[in-house]
């Protein structure tokens, strides 16, 4: 069945011209899963009516949105983390916002490009939006197509040390048309034409507001402090590192919208006490990125008092085998391109320690409705999971593989071959809930004759950049490491980049290159590489696809990263509230806060 | 006596100066970077992070940023925050009322406190109140503001829901203002006076059997009056030492409290510009912290010499 026959059985659905049972009679016939069907129906029913607030603009009162990362800056151009996205999010908007499945809703745009209206250009060389006419900035200023333009030249500039820039380096240039109509042109003709201006990255700046403050300025303006946009709320006071407090911007395009008189985001502490503040107490309306071991979560849920909100596409938790041999020395560095892996190197090996993996127990144990164990390392866009992936937990099959690669058990338990132990090093971030599955990992490797040695380095050493500390994830100084990796767009070009190594020099993680290599395993592979470049080029949105499904494939049969758990966005809200969809991987929670409002 | 402060003064400079060396120096040495939030997001690739650390000042050698840091310092620009961009100055100002409010009051409500129960402990020594005060004491003094602040939370706030454990500067009605206050003063006046108190005791009972204590029971004073006017009056001079030393942190706040209820200070600024390696707001913080204690010292010297005619200054 084509998601296009869904789409509609949906919206007749919704619009009542069908009835329920004649939606099931049809779904069925169309061979689908009970499951499904529920699925299906839930879906298109539960969309209430958003068209208004049940009393209007700013009559539901305050809305408070609790943050245990405070936001320190509310130009989300300069965002420093997620927090400052969310926080700038509120007054700025986009152009279009998109859900974890990779599906675009228009914002600031008229309507969503595409190939078949003729906005995306046949060689993918540009792309041409539609601008939603008759917006206006908070200020009463009009939105038009030059925004656009000034927002792209603020980025551009290098001094202004823009966060978002990488997702602006294929634009050559942005024109406006018309006053409403704004083209975009690509250095190379690429398929990812939805980065730029699109999620939280793509929020549009007032040219009025910053036109003075482009370059090494941008520290000093004051809408960076005090933010608006051409959404719902504008910033009436910040103080930075605490509290945001946002009220109704009077020059909004919906006049019933949004419900809340005012909004405050507070800022600080940790996630725990966040979690407790909406379960517990319900001192808090919104509480965001809940990252609390889930029998602790489980146990303030039950109170009752709010609800878990989940959404696809928090990152893929997962633990990558270092191709190079960590305990050696060459040229200066361990881990060198030049010294193998004594065993690593083995597929079988790799094999033996992913089948040995218990990720179930992980899941279960540990993430509870905070992630799902999986068997793919592309997990976001859903559209892009693969389905040819098998995530096994298999013992036998894993002393097998290790036997067939003639590595014996030695009288220690512990396997060997040519007077190497198969004594695996193994580091992640110091974080109550990593180290507990080292333990269920370790467990496993004991149980396949794997010995294994943990390590946990400071979150703040481990993912930091610097070139000079041997205990970072890049320079990785051991056999296995474990974190998540999060996907920032709906191209998974950068998450995939992570295996990339078509040019050893700079993609292989190294001291030549200060360790700034995303390449981390030392990982090569001719078929990997060639794809990967494919789908830089390849236009054709299926085949497109297919080629990432393939590299996920590739990454996955060859264990060069075992995947462990699909992780979910967890927030939470009380009862009371009604947030809607707003979880999305690629744009930030408070992307929908206009349909906000409280149930009555 | 103008002199000798003039001489204290001088002779504190090269004291701050081996001060900001040593904690620029660590701050340097730290791992972590401003960017550390979006560690593990492939989506900033390498050059936007080289270029951030550059504009920054980042890419520089440590002696360089600490003369430029030094310099900039003694014109009275104490520069941006890493993750605002606004100047440090501005931030912390923001945040002292909140200090001098939640970690004044705590101060105020300690001494308050410490200072009649020592006394009474002091007087009616090995009694049932002074058991029951040592015990208070040896309570409030071993606790971690850690623990009780969270203990506070668990029972005011999850079980009895009688205050807001989250601290709202927002808030303007008088009552919730005086209502979100009182765990983080409750916390912070607790862990205080209880060393104030076995202070004051023990100051009480050094004088309590001093000679010129016996003279003004033999001219016939009375207890209580031999008590508050000769015994204390000598028995708060090392207290009021304390009390001096003490007074800094009500203005850099309290780092631990603060986070536990969300108290905007300057304690959970500075925690927070740790975390995010954010360098001149730790800098500013730390070294204001510094000038503070430094000064505070030479007030102590100085109040002593005040409350105490026999101490002179050569």
């Amino acid at each position: 069945m084509g998601q296009k026959d869904l789409s509609l059985l949906r919206r007749d659905l919704r619009n009542h011209r069908l009835s329920r049972r004649e939606a099931i009679v049809r779904l069925m016939a169309l061979g689908m899963s009970a499951g499904g069907i529920s699925s299906v129906l839930a879906a298109a029913t539960a969309q209430p009516a958003r068209a208004a607030a049940a009393g209007g603009r700013g009559s539901s009162g305050v809305l408070k949105l609790l943050y245990w990362q405070a936001p320190t800056i509310l130009n989300p151009h300069l965002a420093q983390g997620t927090k400052d996205f969310h926080a700038a999010r509120i007054c700025c908007e986009p152009l279009l916002t998109v859900n974890a499945a990779g599906v675009f809703t228009p914002v600031l745009a008229a309507e969503v490009p595409s190939r078949a209206n003729g906005q995306v250009a046949a060689d993918g060389k540009s792309v041409i939006y539609k601008l939603r006419s008759g917006v206006k900035w908070a200020d009463g200023r009009p939105f038009t197509a030059d925004d656009v333009v000034f927002t792209f030249q603020f980025i551009a500039n290098k001094q202004t040390a823009a966060t978002t820039y990488g997702t602006y380096v294929n634009v050559a240039k942005v024109e406006p048309v018309n006053p409403v109509t704004v083209k975009i042109t690509f250095k190379a003709p690429t398929p990812a034409w939805y980065l730029p201006f699109v999620g939280e990255q793509g929020q549009v700046l007032p040219r009025h507001a910053l036109d003075a403050y482009v370059g090494s300025n941008a520290r000093n303006a004051p809408f960076n402090l005090k933010s608006f946009g051409t959404g719902p709320y504008v910033v009436e006071s910040f103080r930075p590192g605490d509290l945001v407090v946002y009220s109704v911007n009077p020059n909004y395009r919906d006049p019933n919208k949004p419900a809340f008189s005012q909004v405050q985001m507070k800022g600080g502490g940790d996630a725990t006490s966040a979690a407790r503040a909406v379960f517990e107490t319900t001192e808090y309306d919104y509480s965001w990125n809940l990252q609390v071991e889930w029998p602790v979560l489980q146990h303030m849920i039950a109170e009752g008092k709010g609800q878990l909100l989940t959404g696809a596409g928090g990152g893929v938790e997962q633990i990558y085998c270092n191709f190079t041999d960590p305990s050696k020395e060459v040229d200066g560095q361990r881990s060198s391109v030049k010294a193998p892996h004594p065993f690593l190197t083995d597929l079988k090996v790799r094999q033996a320690l992913a089948l040995a993996a218990d990720r179930a127990t992980i899941a279960k144990e540990l993430y509870g409705l905070e992630g799902d164990a999986t068997a793919n390392i592309l997990t976001t866009p859903t559209s892009l999971a693969s389905k040819n992936t098998k995530m096994a937990f298999d013992i036998a099959r894993a002393n097998q593989l290790l036997d067939e690669a003639g590595w014996q058990k030695g009288p220690d338990g512990i396997r060997q071959k040519g007077g190497v132990k198969m004594q695996v090093s193994y580091q992640t971030s110091v974080n109550s809930l990593r180290q507990k599955e080292q333990e269920i990992v370790k467990a496993g490797w004991a149980q396949i004759g794997v010995g294994t040695t943990l390590k946990s380095v400071d979150a703040g050493v481990f993912f930091s950049s610097s070139p000079g500390n041997n205990d970072t994830y890049a320079h990785f100084y051991t056999d296995v490491e474990m974190f998540t990796s999060t996907f920032g767009s709906p191209f998974p070009a950068s998450y995939m980049g992570r295996f990339y190594s078509g040019d050893p020099a700079k993609t292989i993680a190294q001291k030549e290159n200060d360790w700034s290599g995303l390449d981390i395993t030392r990982w090569v592979d001719k078929d990997f590489n060639a794809w990967y470049d494919q789908a830089q080029v390849e236009l054709d949105p299926k085949k497109n696809a297919d080629l990432w499904i393939k590299m996920n494939d590739r990454v996955v049969d060859q264990a060069v990263s075992i995947p462990l758990i699909d992780r979910k966005s967890v927030d939470s809200h009380v009862n009371s509230l009604d947030v809607g969809q707003n979880l999305s991987p690629f744009d930030s929670a408070t992307r929908n806060i206009a349909d906000w409002r409280r149930k009555a | 006596m103008t002199r000798y402060i003039g001489r204290r003064l001088l002779s504190s400079i090269p004291t701050l100066v081996l001060i900001s060396m040593v904690v620029f120096g660590i701050l340097a040495l730290a791992p972590g970077d401003p960017l550390g939030q979006f560690a593990a997001n492939p989506d900033i690739p390498p050059e936007v992070r080289m270029n951030i650390r550059h504009q920054l000042g980042l890419d520089q050698s440590v002696p360089i940023r600490y003369v430029k840091w030094a310099t900039s310092f003694l014109h009275g620009d104490w520069g941006y925050s890493f993750a605002s961009r606004v100047p440090v100055d501005r931030l912390i100002l923001q945040r002292l009322p909140t200090d001098l409010w939640v970690v004044g009051s705590s101060y105020l409500v300690a001494v308050c406190l410490a200072i009649p129960i020592g006394v009474l402990s002091a007087v009616k020594q090995y009694s049932l109140f002074d058991q029951l005060a040592t015990t208070f004491a040896f309570i409030g003094f071993s606790l971690p503001t850690f623990f009780t602040g969270v203990l506070f939370i668990i029972v005011f706030s999850v079980r009895l829901r009688w205050l807001p454990f989250i601290y709202n500067v927002q808030v303007t009605d008088p009552v919730v203002m005086v209502k979100q206050a009182l765990m983080p003063v409750g916390v912070l006046a607790l862990f205080n006076s209880a060393a104030l108190v076995r202070f004051v005791r023990s100051s009480m009972l050094d004088n309590v059997g001093q000679d010129y204590v016996r003279t003004a029971r033999a001219k016939g004073l009375a207890h209580r009056k031999v008590i508050i006017r000769h015994v204390l009056r000598n028995g708060l001079i090392p207290v009021v030492t304390l009390l001096a030393l003490g007074l800094p942190a009500v203005f850099v706040g309290a780092v631990i409290t603060e986070q536990i209820f969300r108290v905007p200070g300057i304690g959970s600024l500075l925690i927070a510009s740790i975390q995010n390696s954010d360098t001149p707001v730790v800098m500013a913080i730390t070294f204001v912290y510094a000038i503070l204690v430094v000064l505070f010292n030479i007030v102590a010297d100085v109040a002593y010499g005040l409350l105490d005619p026999r101490i002179r200054y050569g």
